[in-house]
């Protein structure tokens, strides 16, 4: 407790050093930017983004990049509201209610109200990782090889079953990432792997390479002559139609309460992000409320629960992310890779070794919210205004950025055409239903879990039962278990009786 | 239905089981070993495996793809314009020079919107190169010619 409230003082002079300030500032009004935007996605905003930080220092870096991620959801939040457009997962449920609101003249509350859900949300996210992290942190202390695999192996399964889409076709896209993660020189024999002759490939595929291929360009490919521009239907909105009513306020708050709860608990569940849980969130208000068949026409309760739980999981998403070094999602996967390419190992050591790091994140979170508020309410019209720039402008922009970016990161122009090649193979997959996001996953845990999965079974002289015989190891096989059996009942009974689900609420 | 629509799942199982026939193909030249010695081909073999199971397991299952979701043709047009513009971008940071390369790449992809004229995707690349020249020469310094053998 003491030393939470040390280190967070730590942090906040960490966080509010100029230049360090600075780069959370860019990181959360260009999140805001993407958020508002239709057809970019956080993904590949910062994967665009990643190769600037190269120069950066680490602290600095990190601030940015985590400022898009949680900046972007106080902008998909208009989207939704104001043009009824679900072009950020988290927000899509958003929509319901908050356009209904929009058509009846009550969208500046719906924003207003988003924004008190935002903070209240956003608050309970930090102060659950100022607490939690360093815990979970304390207990990860004692993992050997054989903890760390088995609790990859439960990561990795959770983060790719219980995201959207198929479970068999996740975790298959979660294999396919450990595979690519294999290519290049084996560090253990000195073999070269999956290189076919290419010496650029020796030092294996960048991690932009991959993910700029699979959400940058497969993006632009599955959208172009596809996003319908929105230029018409732009509302005209000012500064002051943003207050809500007493009355108002009194109805959502709460929600509030309840969709933060909700988010915080599912954040701490790999593979459960904000977009789940702001689906539970919404199913719950509803069915909770005394008067469900307000839902869909407006009601407060179904625009405050929802993002409050989104902003409480997006901060919670950060927790295993610092303090085990295992990513619940794609975002924290990029962002732990960002942080290996400065040198850092990430792992239940990063608090202790790196407290810049980990303090200056988590005020960095503080400050940067207060600055999304601030920044939001004035400048509403201008991000309404922005709603009208049309898609076709954007990707050819976004476009030269890709190849820029991926170039840069090792200065290397074979990359850029394998970008090329991996946007391809990325709208291949789209097309063929699988959902790309958990290669990367695979991808920057895979080389971790290789060497982990080496050297337990060099301690054990070969023998798997190492894995069952300690009981914190056994533990989490027993959970990647029980998590597989469930999978496949619901597979099979969804098999039995196919309720069709509308997959466009997931998208 | 398109026939991909109608038989996505089998489309997918099958590739992934490709690739992961590929993987235990190559892995097995690497070197397998054993469980105590384990070879570098061992866990590629292994993630094979695995990819090749799960193909199956998705092919037999096989659903069809829902209706007026996923499985549309490709636009032409925008995937050839964007892939026109990545080439060029490496053909010409590497003969001309970043200026030239920026212009090319974003004039060319902008082209693949219909109903885009010439005259937008000339001023759109404009601008861009102008912006992308100040960011990455002169903010960030990335280390490349504006113009190859005329300004460095």
């Amino acid at each position: 407790m003491e030393s939470g409230l040390v280190g967070l003082i730590h942090g906040f002079s960490v966080a509010l050093e100029p230049h360090n300030l600075m780069w959370c500032f860019v990181g959360v009004f260009v999140g805001n930017l993407v958020g508002v935007l239709p057809g970019m996605g956080v993904l590949s905003s910062i994967s665009i983004l990643l190769p600037l930080t190269f120069s950066m220092q680490p602290v600095a870096a990190l601030l940015m990049l985590a400022g898009i991620y949680y900046g972007a959801q106080y902008g998909g939040a208009i989207c939704s509201i104001l043009l009824n457009l679900p072009c950020h997962p988290p927000h899509a449920v958003t929509c319901l209610d908050g356009y209904p609101m929009t058509k009846s003249g009550r969208g500046g509350v719906a924003l207003g109200i988003t924004m008190l859900a935002a903070i209240i949300g956003a608050a309970f996210g930090i102060v659950q990782m100022i607490f939690l992290a360093p815990y979970i942190a304390s207990i990860a202390f004692k993992f050997g090889p054989q903890e760390i695999c088995s609790l990859m192996l439960l990561g990795l399964l959770a983060g790719s079953t219980l995201a959207k889409g198929s479970a068999i076709k996740g975790i298959s896209m979660t294999l396919l990432g450990i595979l690519l993660s294999l290519v290049g020189t084996d560090v253990n024999t000195g073999n070269d792997r999956f290189t076919f002759g290419f010496i650029e490939l020796s030092d294996g595929l960048e991690l932009v390479t991959v993910s700029l291929g699979l959400f940058g360009i497969a993006e632009f490919l599955k959208s172009v002559n596809a996003v319908a521009p929105t230029g018409k239907r732009t509302v005209r909105l000012g500064f002051r139609d943003l207050r809500p009513q007493r009355s108002d306020i009194k109805t959502a708050l709460p929600p509030i309460i309840r969709g933060t709860i909700i988010g915080s608990l599912c954040s701490l569940i790999p593979g459960t992000g904000p977009t789940i849980a702001s689906f539970i969130a919404y199913a719950t208000e509803k069915k909770i409320s005394k008067t469900p068949e307000r839902f869909g026409h407006g009601a407060i309760e179904g625009v405050a629960s929802p993002e409050a739980s989104t902003h409480s999981a997006v901060q919670g998403d950060f927790i295993p992310t610092m303090s085990l070094g295992i990513p619940g999602d794609a975002v924290m996967a990029l962002l732990l890779g960002a942080l290996m390419i400065h040198g850092i190992q990430p792992g239940p050591r990063l608090i202790v070794e790196q407290p810049d790091i980990f303090w200056g994140l988590i005020a960095s979170f503080w400050i940067g919210n207060i600055i999304l508020v601030v920044l939001n309410v004035p400048m509403i019209g201008l991000w309404v205004r922005l709603l009208s720039v049309p898609y076709r402008f954007l990707y050819p922009a976004a476009l030269f950025f890709v190849c820029i970016g991926v170039f840069a990161a090792r200065n290397e122009m074979f990359d850029v055409g394998a970008t090329l090649l991996f946007g391809a193979f990325g709208y291949l997959l789209l097309q063929l239903g699988f959902e790309p996001a958990p290669i990367l996953l695979g991808f920057v845990l895979g080389p971790r879990l290789e060497e982990n999965f080496r050297r337990s079974l060099l301690l054990s002289r070969g023998s798997l039962e190492t894995f069952i015989d300690r009981p914190i190891s056994a533990f989490f096989v027993a959970a990647s278990v029980l998590l597989l059996l469930a999978q496949m009942v619901a597979a099979l009974r969804k098999a039995k009786a196919p309720i069709r689900v509308p997959e466009t609420a997931f998208d | 239905m398109s026939r991909l629509a109608k038989h996505r799942d089998v489309f997918a199982g099958g590739l992934i089981a490709l690739i992961g026939a590929g993987a235990i193909a190559e892995g097995r030249t690497y070197g397998i070993g054993g469980l105590s010695d384990m070879g570098s081909g061992f866990f590629p073999v292994v993630l094979g495996a695995g990819l090749v199971l799960l193909g199956g397991v998705m092919a037999a299952m096989g659903t069809p793809a829902p209706e007026g979701h996923a499985a549309t043709t490709p636009d032409w047009r925008g995937a050839l314009a964007i892939a026109a513009a990545v080439v060029l971008f490496i053909v010409l940071a590497d003969n001309a020079g970043l200026l030239p390369a920026i212009f090319g790449c974003v004039f060319v992809g902008a082209l693949g919107t219909r109903g885009t004229t010439l005259k937008e995707a000339a001023l759109l690349s404009i601008g861009i190169a102008i912006f992308g020249i100040g960011l990455f020469s002169f903010v960030l310094k990335v280390p490349f010619p504006i113009l190859r053998g005329v300004l460095h």
